[in-house]
């Protein structure tokens, strides 16, 4: 089954088969050490730049900073949900996500 | 590679797309089919329809461009009907009330909450009296900007609005033309106070003096004929996406009647030169970045025009005084003179918002007491026009008036905000509400030195930069942050942008203060600049004597008697605004009927 993954809007939101999925201005942990020194990146999501799957896993790369040293920066691959069926579930907002590739 | 953008647009756009809207519009909205609901939506924008934010499902943004923000006479009331009948969602905003219009930094109108079914009654209304929201949004020609009393301003140099309203002719719905990488804004300017604010556009003509088939040019001394009046061309500025620029002077200068052929000369430049393969370097600005103003005056001169460009003429920016944090003209509140002898009334629409009620009579006070013609500015307010002398005491005494006063508090008068989370996808807090109440408590709690009636104060709620932040005396911009290790919304502070004859961006110097401290920071910071100021000394001067650092300790955040209702996710909760983040309480999608 083919899933449809797209960023729109400026990158305000990734789509999941023309549903609007992930939205920016959300606030993730990230383990994330490419992007800043802090033990845990709190990264608010500015935009999102791409979008793609490995596997059934729907990964992004992101442009954000870290609320709590400053540093922005692109993630790497970040996992932000999963299709399964062809139904997007999202990742638990409040788990620690960590770079994929 | 192509994005998705660029083949759902080589596949439908432009005027084509109108006839699918209408079906759509006619069968209700459920018929959009479901994998190509993302195309149509990118397309519909063309149309001056955007999606509202997630959670508001089939609801709408419409924009009506009116160029150079120029309302003839009953057009204000169209307006006003149309926001009191469709633009009326299932929230009623704290503030603003169930239904309003939205004055935007581009000299348009927003509505909201616009269904479809709606949308072809909205567009036999907007056409059958003049009105349109052909390419208000999407990837072409956008409302053309400039001084909204182009061809009555006593200050004028050159009367604007002719050209504007043949660019406005000939670019909108042209198909040539219909097809940009991306948004392409115009900037047309014939008055010596720089109110078109060109150097914030993708495209510029700025009014300047040339000696033309003979002499210097430059102060037209030794010349063989007299200075003609003609238009500076400058390209590639913009502020979105933290990647502000000035535009760029390409050395040209052009008469009147030949500003079309340079416009669509430089457009069909972008056109066929800009970055379709990548969105987010898709503007004219990095093109000329790129290339360098040399390269696009010259391949504009090799490939796009078929006569001699002239050099560049004497321009009058050394007189712009809007938006440049000095001098005596910064915006256009207040009573002005006109050249026929009527006047000009200038009011404060405070963030640019006014209820339906108050749109319909506005319209009959413009015609009580002017022409019925209404004009916007870029500074989001509205300017009554044609007002004479006998009738100006009477205007000026109206009750609706100490609402959108002409003599407005500086905080009021400098207050500009963006849309917000309240409907934008893009932006990471709300807006409108809340600088409408940050307003309300530094007109209250702060007082300036006595010599400074205007304090712009810009709310963005994101990089897009809509609110234009970065030309403010202070700039406030959407980030997050936490408090007491919860979440909220917070503001980046920026410090000493303007334009005038030297433009100059604001400086971030104060990341992420949480919201309910903002007020606090402002008034500590204003505090500072009375105490500290040289005598008559402007703010923006007094920014430019420190430096980040020293700048970043005069904005003392401090939490204070303002109380902020809208602390936390604006993105996921709704009116009244909930203090619980899990809230996850939208508005329901319309009846597809």
């Amino acid at each position: 089954m083919t899933t449809r993954l797209r960023v729109l809007d400026d990158g305000a939101w990734i789509s999941v088969n023309d549903g609007r999925e992930v939205r920016v201005s959300e606030l993730w942990r990230l383990d994330a050490p490419e992007l800043c020194e802090c033990a845990l990146t709190d990264l608010v999501v500015e935009n999102f730049q791409s979008v793609g799957v490995d596997g059934s896993t729907v990964e992004v790369r992101a442009y954000g900073q870290c609320i709590a040293c400053g540093a922005t920066g692109t993630t790497g691959w970040i996992p932000v949900g999963r299709v399964r069926g062809g139904e997007f579930t999202e990742l638990d907002r409040s788990a620690v996500r960590r770079v994929r590739r | 590679m192509p994005t998705d953008v660029e083949n759902w647009k080589s596949e439908v756009y432009g005027n084509e797309i109108r006839d699918r809207l209408f079906e759509f519009a006619e069968e209700g909205f459920d018929s959009i089919p479901d994998d190509e609901r993302d195309a149509w939506f990118e397309r519909f924008k063309w149309w001056g329809l955007y999606h509202q934010r997630n959670g508001q499902e089939g609801y709408f943004m419409m924009r009506i461009g009116t160029p150079n923000g120029v309302l003839e006479p009953g057009q204000l009331r169209t307006v006003g009907e149309i926001a009191d009948e469709y633009a009326r969602g299932p929230g009623v905003n704290p503030i603003f009330g169930g239904a309003y219009a939205d004055f935007t930094t581009r000299q348009s109108i927003q509505l909201h909450w616009i269904e479809l079914s709606d949308v072809p009654a909205i567009f036999e209304k907007l056409e059958e009296n003049g009105l349109s929201t052909q390419q208000a949004c999407g990837d072409s020609w956008r409302n053309i900007v400039g001084n909204p009393v182009a061809g009555k301003d006593g200050q004028e140099v050159i009367d604007a609005w002719p050209v504007i309203s043949e660019l406005n002719e000939t670019f909108k719905g042209n198909d040539d033309h219909a097809n940009l990488p991306r948004k392409w804004k115009v900037s047309v300017t014939g008055s010596a106070d720089g109110s078109g604010q060109g150097d914030i556009n993708d495209l510029a003509f700025e009014p300047a003096y040339k000696a033309v088939g003979g002499g210097s040019g430059g102060d037209g001394a030794g010349g063989e004929t007299e200075d003609t009046v003609g238009f500076n061309v400058r390209v590639g500025g913009g502020l979105a996406r933290n990647e502000p620029r000035f535009a760029r002077d390409i050395d040209v200068w052009v008469p009147p009647d030949r500003v079309p052929d340079v416009a669509g000369g430089l457009s069909a430049l972008f056109r066929d030169y800009g970055d379709r393969e990548d969105r987010y370097n898709a503007r004219v600005k990095f093109l000329v970045d790129e290339w360098g103003a040399d390269e696009v005056r010259e391949t504009l001169q090799e490939e796009y025009v078929d006569f001699e460009l002239e050099t560049a003429g004497r321009d009058v920016r050394e007189e712009y005084t809007y938006n440049a944090g000095e001098g005596e003209r910064n915006d256009l509140i207040g009573v002005h003179d006109q050249k026929n002898g009527e006047n000009f009334v200038g009011l404060n629409v405070l963030v640019g918002r006014m209820g339906a009620d108050d749109v319909l009579e506005l319209a009959d006070l413009a015609e009580e007491y002017g022409s019925g013609e209404v004009r916007l500015s870029q500074r989001q307010n509205v300017v009554v026009t044609d007002v004479p002398d006998d009738a100006l005491d009477e205007f000026l005494d109206e009750p609706l008036l100490d609402h959108y006063s002409p003599s407005p508090s500086p905080f009021m008068r400098g207050s500009v905000a963006c849309t917000g989370t309240e409907f934008c996808s893009l932006s990471i807090v709300e807006t409108k509400n809340r600088q409408v109440r940050f307003a309300r408590w530094l007109k209250a709690n702060v007082d300036l030195p006595d010599d400074v009636d205007e304090f712009h104060i810009h709310l963005s709620g994101c990089t897009a930069s809509c609110a234009q932040p970065q030309i403010a005396d202070v700039s406030l911009r959407g980030m997050k942050t936490r408090k007491d290790g919860d979440p909220v919304e917070a503001l980046d502070v920026g410090l000493g942008g303007g334009l005038g004859e030297d433009p100059q961006f604001a400086r971030w110097v104060t990341q992420r203060v949480p919201v309910d401290e903002v007020p606090g920071a402002l008034a500590n910071l204003v505090e500072s600049f009375a105490a500290e100021r040289d005598e008559g000394e402007s703010f923006r001067a007094f920014v430019a004597r420190y430096d980040d650092d020293e700048l970043d300790a005069l904005v003392e955040p401090e939490e204070t008697d303002y109380e902020d209702p809208m602390m936390h996710n604006t993105k996921r909760t709704w009116y009244p605004y909930a203090e619980d983040d899990a809230m996850e309480d939208a508005p329901p999608t319309p009846a597809d009927d």
